[in-house]
């Protein structure tokens, strides 16, 4: 026990920041792929509505972890390829956290489509025919009538990916990212007292599962506000 | 990418193939049958197993299965008396191990969702069952459970899904499960894209099975729930 006050800085100030850093980072990066994989869902346009099929069937029918491996590799094998090409950047090296960051964001993403996708089909299509007639431009229509619903009926399963994204966030450690897992298997192996170290790190999680609960769930009640309930 | 290389080394991957289906299909079974007294004890909000029940599943579904599978693994070694127990031979090796923590893991899951489909229940249906002066046990066996079970196939088609892409975490503490055996090959020929591909697309194809046969099981369990063919009524009979 005294050994985790000790190493107190290590595993939870800096791993457990980098952990909410992924965790954060990847969720704005998620939700820009999920808006944009609704969209191209929705839209008329045969080719990307065939894009985003593909890309919410593949991501989401391989594990994370696999396809983690994979856009690590393969996505500095394309920044060089395209550097090389366009004769723009030389050799750059992703760094781990952005590797993670991204690859968590562009997996996920996949999974806040469907739940902005089902979203956005609740909305009545009526409303937004109504806002057409009263002669709202269209990001005016976006901004007044569909976004404030997006948000009410995209909470509770975004709630749910949320909180499968932060369980997620624990398999960047395999990629050698330094986060809280990282650090206290590492070290409570070193001081043969890993059981005690991992579950602290259990721990963290778990603090940051209930955090995250009652956050969204007040915000659900927020975005909720009008709403008859039988 | 050097197909031939894939093909040569398809021993490894049959493996992990197998060591896959042999840790998801065996953790769905125990943790199947974990599960359903949990859920009917957490449905009737029994007064000591209830909060139990939900501390067991609150604690399993809010932390990553990789950290319980490495506590289970690297963190059981800690203590003496698991040592000299009997079960250490079991816990010393990887297998075992994940095998255990992807059963506990699923249960959770799993309860909940047995716990939601069985609170479902129409209040109907219960009434009918105590009316025909079933007991307790019998109104399970022969209303709810199977009545619950219909409704929560959806639900547990998603979370067999989340189990084998869960299953990877084996693969970190060092069982051959199918991204294992891609990872063996890339390190023994100083390749990536074989091994991580292979293994992405046996992932894939695992995933399209496991949904067209849930798709089928759903069509013969929810065969009530099917809309009615509709076309011109029978004629009405002649008296």
């Amino acid at each position: 026990m005294e050994n985790i006050w000790e190493y107190r800085d290590l595993i939870f100030i800096k791993g457990g920041l980098l952990t909410i850093q992924v965790g954060l980072g990847s969720l704005v990066i998620a939700t820009i792929f999920g808006l944009l994989g609704a969209w191209a869902k929705l839209t008329t346009n045969f080719l990307l509505n065939w894009l985003a099929m593909g890309y919410t069937t593949i991501i989401r029918g391989i594990p994370d972890l696999v396809l983690m491996l994979i856009i690590f590799f393969e996505g500095q094998i394309f920044l060089n390829f395209a550097g090389e090409w366009t004769g723009l950047w030389t050799y750059v090296e992703i760094s781990p956290l952005t590797a993670g960051i991204g690859t968590i964001g562009f997996i996920m993403g996949a999974y806040y489509t469907e739940t902005f996708r089902g979203a956005f089909l609740s909305i009545p299509n009526g409303q937004i025919e109504a806002g057409i007639a009263c002669g709202m431009s269209r990001p005016l229509i976006f901004r007044r009538i569909i976004w404030p619903q997006l948000v009410r009926y995209a909470l509770p399963s975004f709630t749910n990916n949320w909180l499968v994204q932060l369980k997620t966030t624990a398999l960047v450690s395999v990629i050698g990212l330094q986060d809280i897992v990282y650090n206290a298997n590492s070290i409570g192996r070193k001081l043969r007292e890993p059981f005690t170290f991992l579950f602290a790190a259990l721990l963290f999680y778990l603090v940051l599962t209930a955090v995250s609960e009652i956050v969204l769930r007040s915000m659900e009640k927020k975005y909720s506000a009008g709403v008859r309930r039988v | 990418m050097d197909y031939t290389l894939i093909s040569d080394n398809y021993n490894f991957l049959l493996l992990g193939l197998i060591n896959t289906i042999c840790l998801v299909s065996l953790a769905l079974l125990f943790g199947g049958i974990i599960s359903i007294p949990l859920a009917i004890l957490s449905a009737d909000r029994h007064r000591i197993f209830g909060p139990i029940i939900w501390g067991y599943t609150y604690f399993f579904r809010g932390t990553p299965l990789l950290i319980q599978a490495y506590l289970i693994y690297y963190g059981m070694g800690q203590f003496e008396f698991v040592q000299n127990s009997f079960a250490w031979p079991i816990l010393r090796s990887a297998w075992w191990c994940a095998l255990i923590a992807f059963s506990l893991n699923t249960a959770a899951y799993t309860t909940e969702i047995f716990r939601g489909a069985i609170e479902a229940t129409p209040l109907g249906e219960v009434e009918a069952a105590k009316a025909c002066g079933m007991s307790r046990f019998t109104m399970m066996r022969r209303v709810i459970l199977p009545s619950a079970f219909r409704r929560a196939l959806p639900a547990y088609s998603n979370e067999v899904i989340f189990m084998l892409h869960g299953s990877v975490v084996a693969s970190t503490i060092s069982v051959i499960d199918i991204l294992g055996a891609g990872r063996v090959i890339n390190g023994k020929f100083y390749v990536f894209r074989e091994g991580l591909y292979s293994a992405a697309v046996i992932y894939l194809a695992l995933v399209i099975l496991i949904t067209q046969g849930f798709r089928i099981w759903e069509k013969h369990w929810h065969a009530h729930l099917r809309a009615r063919p509709t076309g011109t009524p029978a004629p009405a009979p002649k008296h």
